[in-house]
């Protein structure tokens, strides 16, 4: 329901009410970024040689760009690894063996519920004990795992629901004309769902570029590490770490806008899609809660 | 297996897992209210304050204001929660961030919850003559509030596994507990089972509690 429906159009006693209003909010703002750059000045974070370094192609050639490439390069891997992984054990779980379903079900529910961090930690470890990779490949193939085995489990859910939310007709039609379960699930199925979780899989992107920042913690050197680096080397933490926020909220916002884009597009060709991080926006590292109100209700938890 | 368990105090980790959970949980619904009552108010400039909150918290990794919170605000700005024990100034800063990140969530589930209601419904109860706050009361919220809970509850057991990233400031929590065992003993199967398993005792529960909730008093369409 949209505002508009929410309330009546103002009269002239209610219309001075939200002008009163949007004065005490502006008011109010105003007061919290008067105390934030308050105490941003007291402490001489303000100070322009402080943030003067952003303009110089070194800082960003030799902290800024490293950090954004090391984190989008762990999520592009993870991204690919997660959608191989939620393609198999989502198709595992609309098998129609029972035991099939069962492992795939407790393989996507598990890895739902066991935070992210904890994977990476687990991983890193049992990487760097038995050199599995060489030294230097060793965080970002733990970032890689973590993210890949949490975000694969959410992709599956999302190509379950987005089986279940098509009609009936669809596999109905495909079985009376002879097709085997199978190949109404490869070629009639498949397609339409993949098609409708287009936008949710972007928005899950979003997802995965924040949680790469958890690589911090096991020395993956992703944009928020840089900044740190950058931070120590140039003494302003804080406008370092302004600076990263800034450029990861710019990556989530554009990957965000594609989302909305495509889902569009997708429905100005008549075809529904699931709501995902673009539409419902309980997005972020919530799995899709949409995945509540398409086909298996709650199932987001 | 048996001496890591009587070794270090795993449940004591959990024990502050839960602590950090409850109190960022309160923390969050309540900032998270308030965002989404400014989303949903007639008043343009508030709708843009709260809009600029969630695109701005959403958007952010919580890793990153974790690390600003102590690196940042305490070390160089001097915001310092509990002067005199670094532990309590890293935990009240934890239950700060992680009330602040996800109450951009619990706003845009809240607002989910009042787009669930079909426009019909508030027509309806203008049209037999409800006043506005008889409509809100009567007819909307209620129905608002069942809409929300699905993903109210997902947001919360997101809370629950993200104070995992609160060990990044060292809080010794379940993630903190595990790093320490990991970094004296080496990584193994065991341990990694003990911790998730924890998280899947304390998330699991909570998941099936919402989601037969959310049927239960699902709105009938």
């Amino acid at each position: 329901m949209s505002t508009s429906v929410l309330f009546d159009a103002p009269g002239p006693k209610a219309r001075r009410r939200h002008a009163l209003l949007a004065a005490l909010g502006l008011l109010i703002a105003l007061g919290a970024l008067y105390v934030v750059l308050r105490k941003m000045g007291d402490a001489g974070q303000l100070q322009k040689d402080l943030w003067s370094p952003f303009l110089t192609a070194e800082v960003w050639q030799e902290y800024l760009l490293p950090g954004i490439w090391g984190t989008l390069k762990a999520a592009a891997i993870s991204m690919v690894l997660a959608g191989i992984f939620g393609l198999v054990f989502g198709m595992g779980r609309l098998s129609h063996l029972s035991a099939v379903r069962w492992v795939s079900s407790i393989v996507v529910e598990f890895f739902r519920s066991v935070p992210v961090l904890i994977m990476m930690i687990f991983f890193f470890g049992v990487y760097a004990d038995n050199n599995v990779f060489a030294t230097e490949v060793n965080p970002l193939a733990a970032v890689v795992t973590g993210l890949t085995l949490y975000n694969g489990s959410v992709v599956a859910e999302l190509v379950r629901s987005g089986v279940y939310s098509l009609p009936a007709g669809q596999s109905e039609a495909g079985l009376s004309i002879g097709l085997s379960r199978g190949q109404v699930l490869r070629s009639i199925q498949l397609p339409q769902a993949l098609t409708a979780m287009l936008p949710a899989l972007i928005g899950q992107m979003v997802v995965v570029v924040k949680d790469s920042a958890l690589g911090y913690a096991i020395t993956y050197l992703e944009l928020l590490n840089w900044s740190k680096t950058l931070g120590s080397a140039y003494a302003n933490t804080v406008p370092a770490y302004i600076v990263a926020a800034f450029l990861f909220i710019t990556m989530n916002y554009v990957l965000t806008v594609i989302a909305r884009m495509v889902e569009q597009r997708l429905s100005r060709r008549g075809r529904t899609t699931l709501p995902g991080v673009a539409t419902t926006p309980t997005g972020g590292d919530v799995e899709p809660a949409a995945a509540g109100t398409v086909g298996a209700p709650g199932r987001g938890m | 297996m048996g001496d890591i368990l009587s070794q270090y105090d795993v449940l004591g980790a959990f024990w502050l897992t839960i602590q950090l959970a409850v109190f960022s949980a309160v923390g969050a619904l309540l900032l998270g209210t308030v965002v989404a009552v400014m989303r949903v108010s007639p008043v343009r400039i508030l709708q843009m304050l709260g809009t600029w909150y969630v695109n701005t918290f959403r958007n952010t990794p919580l890793t990153l204001l974790m690390v600003f919170a102590i690196l940042g605000a305490t070390f160089i700005l001097g915001i310092n929660l509990a002067p005199g024990s670094i532990n309590d100034n890293n935990f009240r800063w934890a239950v700060v961030m992680l009330s602040v990140y996800h109450a951009a969530f619990v706003c845009e589930a809240l607002r989910s919850g009042v787009n669930t209601v079909p426009a019909g419904q508030a027509e309806a109860a203008r049209a037999i003559g409800l006043t506005f706050g008889q409509t809100m009361s009567q007819v909307i919220l209620p129905q608002a509030f069942r809409g929300a809970i699905a993903p109210l509850g997902s947001t919360l057991i997101a809370l629950i596994k993200n104070t995992t990233v609160a060990a990044i400031i060292g809080n010794q929590e379940a993630a903190g507990q595990m790093s320490e065992i990991v970094e004296n003993e080496g990584s193994s199967i065991g341990i990694f089972l003990i911790f998730a398993l924890g998280f899947v005792i304390l998330t699991l529960p909570l998941g099936l509690l919402f989601t037969s909730m959310s049927r239960r008093l699902a709105v009938k369409r």
